[in-house]
This record gives C-alpha cells, structure tokens and sequence, in this order.
C-alpha cells in the first residue's frame, strides 16, 4: 500500500525542524530512521501533510561523555548502538539490548531518538531508558527541557513528547565500576519483538545490592518498572530464596495485557522464569 | 533562514529532482515525496531486481546497499536518498564482488523460485564484509530479516558458511 500524497521537507538545523513543523500545525511529523514511521504511513495509520526529515541535523549526531552522564544524540542508528566504544563502556546494558532490537538492516537506519520518541511498549530501548533512569531532552517552541525516563512514557504510544518537540539526546548516567547488569528477552525467533523482555541495573557492594532498576518491556501499554519486585532485593545479596521472593513480587508488578496468542497468566510465567535467570546470572557478576 | 518554504503544504503530490549514484552512475529522477526508494528503483530505474514483498520493512526482499550498508528501500522514501550512492543487486552482480556467493548459491541449490535472493545476497554479503568467519548461528541471526518460503534456509545458510570459509582461507575479503 502506498502513503497519502504529502509534502517533503529535509531539514538543516534544529531551528529549521521546529520551524518547519510550528508553520505546518499538527499536520506533520517528523522522521528519522523511518523504521516504524514509514510502515505506518503505508498502512495509512498516519496520514500527515509534511513530513520533516531530521537525518541531516548534524546537532543530533554524536555519543559524548558529558559530565556524570553519556550523552546519546537522537540521530545515533542502533548499529551505533553496537559498534560505539562510548556506549559499550558507559552503557553496556544498551550494548547488550541493541544486537536483539529488529534485523541487522533495520539497525542500520533505525535511530535511538526514534525508537524512544515512538515508545513501543515492545521496544527494548524506552524500557532500558528506565532501568537506567536515564534523562530525556528535548526541544520546542518553548524551549529545551529534560524529562526523567520514570516521567517519560505516559500510556500506549504516548509520551511526555508534546506536538512539535524534538527528542535532541538522551542522557544516561555513566556506569560505575560497582554496578552489574543484565539484559535478556524471550522471542519466537531472534529479531521479533519480544513474548517478554527485561533489563536491569544494580548497585552492589560485594555480594550486597544497594539499588537495583528493573525494567520490563512487552507486558503493558508502557515500559515497565517493577518497583515492588526492586524492593524485595535491595539491602540483601541474591541467594535463591531471595530470588523466589523477587519471582513472587512481580504479580503484583504486572499486570499483562489481554491476548488471544499470549494469556496473561503465561506472560505473568515468562516474566518470572526471565526474572529468575537474570537474578542468578547477576548474582554471579554477570 | 528558516529554509522551510510555506508553499510546499500546497502541492503535496508535486515532484522533485532527486539524483544518486545507481550502480555506479549518474541518475535523476522526477519522484512524488510519497514514492519509496522501492518504487523508484523498479519503475523508473527499471531495476527489478530489488523485488517488492511485503513493503513494510518484515520480509527483506527489497534490500539494496545504501552508502555502503545494507537497509529495506521499501523503508525509505525516494526523497530521503537524494545524493546517496546506492547498489542494487544488479550492480553488485557487475561488479563481481559477489560472484563468489552466487555461485554457491547456484551450486547449493539454494533457491528455488529465487524471489528471496537478491535480498539474500545483498544480506550475505554485508555480513561477509563485517564479520570475517561468522557462526552458522550469526549467519542465521543475520538472515532473521529475510523471508525465504521455498527452501527452508538451510542451504542457504550452507553456501554462505562455505563461501566465508573460502574467502578467509584465501586470506579474506573477495
Ligand atoms: C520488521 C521490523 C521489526 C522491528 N523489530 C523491532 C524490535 O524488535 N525492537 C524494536 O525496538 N524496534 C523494532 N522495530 C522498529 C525499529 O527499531 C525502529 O527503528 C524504531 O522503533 C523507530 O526509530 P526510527 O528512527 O526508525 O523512527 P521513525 O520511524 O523515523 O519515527 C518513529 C516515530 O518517532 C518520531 N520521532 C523520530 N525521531 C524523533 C525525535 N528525535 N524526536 C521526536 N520524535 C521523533 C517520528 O515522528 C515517529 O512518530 C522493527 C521495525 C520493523 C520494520
Ligand atoms: S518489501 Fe521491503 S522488506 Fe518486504
Ligand atoms: S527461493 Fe523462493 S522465496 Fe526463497
């Protein structure tokens, strides 16, 4: 299927972008790696009158250490994600996310900005944004404003994004030296979208957990903190029975969306047993 | 200053002149903004060896080299590649870099009604020229895009494990 008819716009700079779409109203949309837009353009999901191409906006690019944080430009592919030095040493639970977000191809077009910015509730990256409480900045016609992940994604497809803002960078704080992490996802074949997905991020001394961020992705309208499940494990180290607990927590953490392929109770299952290995895997330093 | 002419939202279907380098040469082409790279390369490149499956970026028959990597032109808009250098497949079956892989899919019977190819080889040959001996298991993850309906990837998976072994017994890339 072909899109509606609409109106092109490659954009220069940032000023341009905003200007472009504050002329054009509701009526546009932004597109980056196009990804996700470009499909939903065809299916006549979206049918703006301009689109505003953002790919040539040099002060979107870039991975930089920037204070406490990694400063992850909007325009970085998921490629980048994987072959970045910055982020494998800054960031390494985005490094261990990227190789199962879509196909190789995709990754080479698919940006980060997009993929946080279209927040699919089945995207790794918006979810791994949470684990790391990382801080999204974006801009508009009011100005520039960083937004926590936690204050981010508001409901399916909905974000703290208002009409006409542009994520510029996600800012993630750096890892340490005494933090652990663990990433991992059940799929029907690598590259789908996740059955259910997890990332996590701890802060340890020897054995013992002094903060620990757990997000799941594909088990509701948004990226998921399991906040209850977090406060089992903070203050002990992971032994089994500690496991068990943080298993038994997620119910109440949860709660799965209703589907004929996957029930509720079965995502409820898969989130457990995913949690259970994640635990023991980082119980052992992984 | 701004660069945004207002006039645009007028005229959604107007066309423009967009220009790449296609397989080597100099191209442009008169496109609608809502005209895919796809549409451009089979209609008015006639190049339809870049095949249309799905169009919605899941079965990776469209995949063409742009500026160097692989990506689906059914997920970008003509447009969007002005003053890109793109390579279809027939460009890179003239240039030989991938006579070796093709080959071997000949020999391997890796094929049967070979709509899946061309996105197959241009596939095989981005992971051949990043990863020098990939696993069975990378060479199936890179292939997770691709939709194959005949033959069950095996020997498709087969040849270009072989090819990889050729190439880096003979020392590396082609
Ligand atoms: C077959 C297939 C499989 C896929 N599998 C996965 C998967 O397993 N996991 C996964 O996470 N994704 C998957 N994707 C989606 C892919 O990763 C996309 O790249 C990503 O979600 C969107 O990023 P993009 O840069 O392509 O954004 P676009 O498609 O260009 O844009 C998406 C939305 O975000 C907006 N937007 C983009 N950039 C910005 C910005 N900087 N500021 C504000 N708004 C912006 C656009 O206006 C649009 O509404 C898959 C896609 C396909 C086609
Ligand atoms: S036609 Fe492009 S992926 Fe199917
Ligand atoms: S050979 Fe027929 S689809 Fe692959």
């Amino acid at each position: 299927m072909k899109a509606r008819a609409f109106s092109y716009f490659r954009a220069a700079t940032i000023d341009q972008a905003l200007d472009a779409h504050a002329r054009a109203g509701d009526d546009a949309r932004f597109i980056a790696g196009g990804q996700s837009l470009v499909p939903a353009l065809s299916l006549r999901l979206q049918a703006p009158r301009l689109l505003i191409d953002i790919t040539h906006i040099a002060e979107l690019r870039g991975v930089r250490r920037e204070g406490e944080f990694l400063r992850i430009g909007a325009l970085t592919r998921h490629c980048e994600m994987l072959s970045e030095p910055l982020i494998a040493e800054f960031a390494p639970l985005l490094h261990a996310a990227a190789p199962f977000v879509a196909h190789p191809a995709i990754r080479n077009r698919g940006t980060f900005g997009g993929s946080v910015a279209h927040a699919d509730p089945a995207s790794e990256f918006p979810a791994m944004t949470l684990a790391l409480d990382a801080e999204i900045e974006m801009i508009g016609p009011s100005g520039s404003r960083r937004v926590k992940a936690d204050d981010f994604f508001v409901d399916l497809f909905e974000t703290a994004l208002q009409p006409g803002e542009l994520i510029t960078a996600v800012f993630v704080p750096l890892f340490k030296a005494d933090q652990r992490f663990a990433f991992d996802e059940l799929a029907r074949r690598r590259g789908d979208y996740a059955l259910v997905g997890c990332g996590m991020l701890a802060t340890c001394t020897g054995e013992r957990i002094h903060d620990i961020r757990i997000s799941f992705f594909s088990v509701g309208n948004t990226p998921t903190r399991v906040k209850g499940t977090e406060a089992t494990l903070i203050g002990s180290s992971l032994g089994a029975e500690r496991i068990a607990a943080a298993q038994a927590a997620l119910e109440a953490d949860l709660t799965p969306p209703d589907s004929d392929e996957v029930p509720p109770a079965m995502r409820l299952h898969l989130a457990r047993v995913l949690l259970g290995r994640m635990l023991g895997r980082l119980g052992v330093g992984g | 200053m701004s660069g945004f002419d207002e006039s645009l939202l007028d005229d959604a279907d107007e066309t423009e002149r967009v220009r790449f380098v296609v397989n080597g040469r100099k191209v442009a082409c008169e496109v609608a903004p809502r005209e895919t790279l796809l549409d451009c390369l089979r209609n008015a490149l006639e190049l339809t060896g870049t095949h249309a499956g799905c169009e919605m970026g899941a079965c990776g028959a469209c995949l063409v080299q742009l500026d160097g990597q692989a990506v689906h032109a059914c997920l970008m808009f003509a447009v969007q590649a002005d003053g890109a250098t793109i390579d279809t497949i027939e460009g890179l079956t003239e240039s030989g870099v991938i006579a070796d892989l093709q080959a071997e899919f000949h020999r391997r019977n890796a094929l049967q009604c070979g709509f899946c190819t061309p996105g197959m080889l241009v596939n095989a040959h981005e992971l051949l020229s990043q990863v020098t001996r990939p696993s069975r298991r990378d060479i199936r993850d890179a292939l997770s895009g691709n939709y194959c309906r005949c033959t069950g990837y095996e020997a498709i998976v087969d040849a270009i494990d072989a090819v990889a072994k050729a190439r880096s017994e003979r020392g590396g890339v082609t």
